[in-house]
């Protein structure tokens, strides 16, 4: 009877493959997933590449005319708004890495990955990670050639690394928020609402559109304590020439921020958000 | 195969100590006004000392209505919910101690199909066997059987967004034998399906249940349990209040079951007089006047003897005789027997304090 028909009899547990492997597989999977819904319903894809050209376009034009050396640092306005709008796409695309999570969450297709024998339930959040990381980082390079096609420049070899070392940690430290409020709050409603009203602000509360000199004090103020800020400035140096680690990237009210602080203040706070949802992921999770 | 013993879970604002006691009777006489207002206070208790012992190889039916605790039991014996307090074993492991041994033996299949209408069916079935492990080969191979199984081959590449009820039914299904696991757990696998995606199912299940798995599936249908397990527990609040084969449960019962209709439509007057004559005779139980069904008469008689008798008596007293019609005990009459009302009427009953909303948010992680 059994070998009549095969596909129904319980298959005998075989030995133990190694967890590298079945972590893999496993993350493998809901990566492909994610690039499979993203490749079918690529709006996701189009509308973070499109919203901050439009920004790059049309706020470069705005400020076309302002009087040359307005700027520190010389250069035209759209060469200071192109790092400003790099780190932006980044942001945006990290701070929606959340929202795959949250509908998985409503729709109960988490349930369905956490009733199965998941080697590491943190395959789940790796999958995400991998995902919003290639993601903001190709959305980036899209807004980097298109500001280079206008005329805004390209950084030098070593600046490009640098560039992609900024981005890579903002956009883990915001993957980390984005996921951990995805299972904080109660439902997609609250989750876009907040990333709503968070993303606009941070942008204008840092240098990504005006440099510090153009703020009131306390503007300024908020400007030099806001991450995009750590983002911003290293980028914006990496544009205007070489730097090193102690090359004074930004004259904060409170004191002198090096590349190499800035970079420090990132990873920080990457590392710092991850274990901070940890106890939440682990509570939703297991 | 599994062993759920004394599982207590409490739902919503009630944490365990909130007197569940109150909750459970709130549950029992939902018909009585101004009970309602408690239960949002205190949660709602959906296991109260429930136990279950499976044997292996068996197709195991839960029967009760909808709200009567049948998921909840089954999310906690799946690893998806943790108990307020009790004990789950399955073949030997402890799920709440080692609850990946345990996935790894079991498939479930949810109530609410959870697809990602995105993927095709087959990528989702891969995406299944990624997270169960399964070699490539091993993949390709079960998934091509499955396919054969479930007579999914014709549209197993197109995307899940376009799959009809049973389709989807199917395609869960398969998903939760991919892995060929032991023990195949069912949380109303046939709601809102066509008469053939039923049957087809109900195929499968057999067929399983032949060749080794232990099947356990919960269902609010009397003919489901009736016609598929081989042992079945009746659930009401949150507890086991009966169990058994159903053949044994109906036997245990005794007697058979008659209606009695003098007229198409009797009076109240005649029905009562009709049922004054049928208590005097010898080895006549029960008799009831079912309002409802235009006053006809509900009796339990002890043997074949007693209904020739019946009809000679109502002969005599001059009455005639519409229709007789006698029946072995169903698992209808096993439930009344049990908790005091039809299921019909404990699914009416439920549906109206039940929160549905809450429910969902509370299957959230």
């Amino acid at each position: 009877m059994t070998s009549a028909n095969p596909s129904l009899a319980p298959l005998a547990p075989a030995a133990e493959p190694s967890a590298f492997a079945e972590i893999s597989q496993e993350t493998l999977a809901l990566t492909r997933r994610l690039f499979l819904q993203l490749q079918r319903r690529p709006t996701t894809l189009v509308a973070g590449v499109l919203q901050p050209l439009i920004w790059l376009i049309l706020f470069g034009a705005l400020f076309a005319n302002a009087p040359a050396g307005l700027l520190p640092g010389g250069g035209g306005y759209g060469q200071f708004l192109g790092a400003g709008v790099i780190v932006f796409t980044a942001f945006s695309a990290a701070l929606n890495a959340g929202l795959p999570v949250m509908f998985d969450r409503e729709f109960g297709f988490l349930n369905r990955l956490l009733v199965a024998p998941l080697r590491s339930r943190s395959s789940i959040v790796l999958a995400s990670v991998l995902y919003i990381t290639s993601l903001s980082l190709v959305q980036s390079l899209a807004i980097m050639v298109t500001a280079a096609l206008l005329g805004y420049g390209w950084p030098s070899g070593a600046g490009l690394l640098l560039v992609l070392a900024t981005l890579l940690l903002l956009v883990f430290a915001v993957t980390a928020l984005s996921l951990g409020l995805a299972f904080a709050l109660p439902g997609h409603i609250e989750l876009i609402a907040v990333i709503f009203v968070a993303n606009l602000p941070l942008l204008f509360a840092s240098t990504a559109l005006a440099p510090l000199s153009f703020m009131p004090t306390w503007l300024s103020w908020l400007a030099s304590l806001n991450p995009l800020t750590f983002a911003i400035e290293p980028i914006r140096a990496a544009y205007g020439g070489p730097v090193g680690f102690s090359t004074v990237v930004l004259e904060a009210p409170y004191g002198q921020l090096s590349l190499g602080t800035c970079l420090a203040v990132l990873t920080l706070l990457a590392l710092g958000l991850f274990v901070a949802i940890r106890p939440l992921l682990d509570r939703k999770l297991n | 195969m599994i062993e759920l013993e004394h599982l207590s879970k409490c739902y919503g604002g009630g944490k365990a100590q909130t007197k569940p006691a109150t909750a459970g009777q709130d549950r029992q006489k939902p018909d009585q006004p101004g009970d309602q207002a408690p239960k949002l206070a205190v949660g709602i208790q959906a296991l109260n000392d429930f136990s279950l012992s499976i044997e292996g190889g068996c197709l195991y039916g839960l029967l009760g209505p909808n709200g009567a605790g049948k998921t909840t039991a089954l999310r906690i014996l799946c690893t998806l919910l943790a108990p307020d307090s009790g004990s789950v074993t399955v073949a030997g492991v402890d799920a709440l101690a080692n609850p990946r041994a345990a996935r790894r033996l079991l498939g479930y299949v949810a109530q609410e199909v959870a697809i990602d209408k995105i993927l095709t069916g087959r990528e989702l079935l891969q995406l299944q066997a990624a997270l169960y492990h399964l070699p490539n080969a091993v993949r390709d191979r079960r998934i091509a059987e499955l396919c054969e199984l479930m007579g999914m081959a014709a549209w197993i590449d197109r995307r899940c967004g376009s799959y009809s009820g049973g389709m989807r039914r199917r395609l869960d299904l398969a998903a939760g034998l991919l892995h060929r696991p032991r023990l195949l757990v069912l949380d109303e696998p046939t709601v809102g399906l066509d008469i053939e995606s039923r049957a087809a199912i109900w195929q499968v299940l057999r067929e399983l249940r032949n060749q080794g798995t232990t099947v356990l599936l919960s269902s609010h249908y009397l003919e489901e349990v009736d016609a598929l397990a081989d042992r079945l527990a009746i659930i009401e609040s949150g507890r086991v209040i009966a169990e058994g084969a159903p053949a044994a449960l109906k036997a245990s019962l005794g007697g058979d079951r008659v209606t009695l209709r003098v007229r198409e439509f009797s009076d109240e007057p005649e029905a009562l007089r009709v049922q004054q004559l049928l208590r005097a005779c010898a080895g006549v139980r029960q008799v009831v006047v079912n309002r409802a069904q235009g006053f006809s008469l509900n009796l339990v008689v002890e043997h074949e003897g007693v209904i020739e008798q019946l009809r000679r008596q109502l002969g005599e007293a001059d009455l005639p005789v519409f229709a007789l019609a006698q029946s072995r005990p169903s698992l209808d009459d096993v439930y009344l027997q049990a908790t005091g009302r039809t299921l019909n009427d404990a699914e009416l009953a439920l549906a109206g304090i039940r929160d549905t909303k809450a429910e969902r948010k509370q299957n959230m992680r």
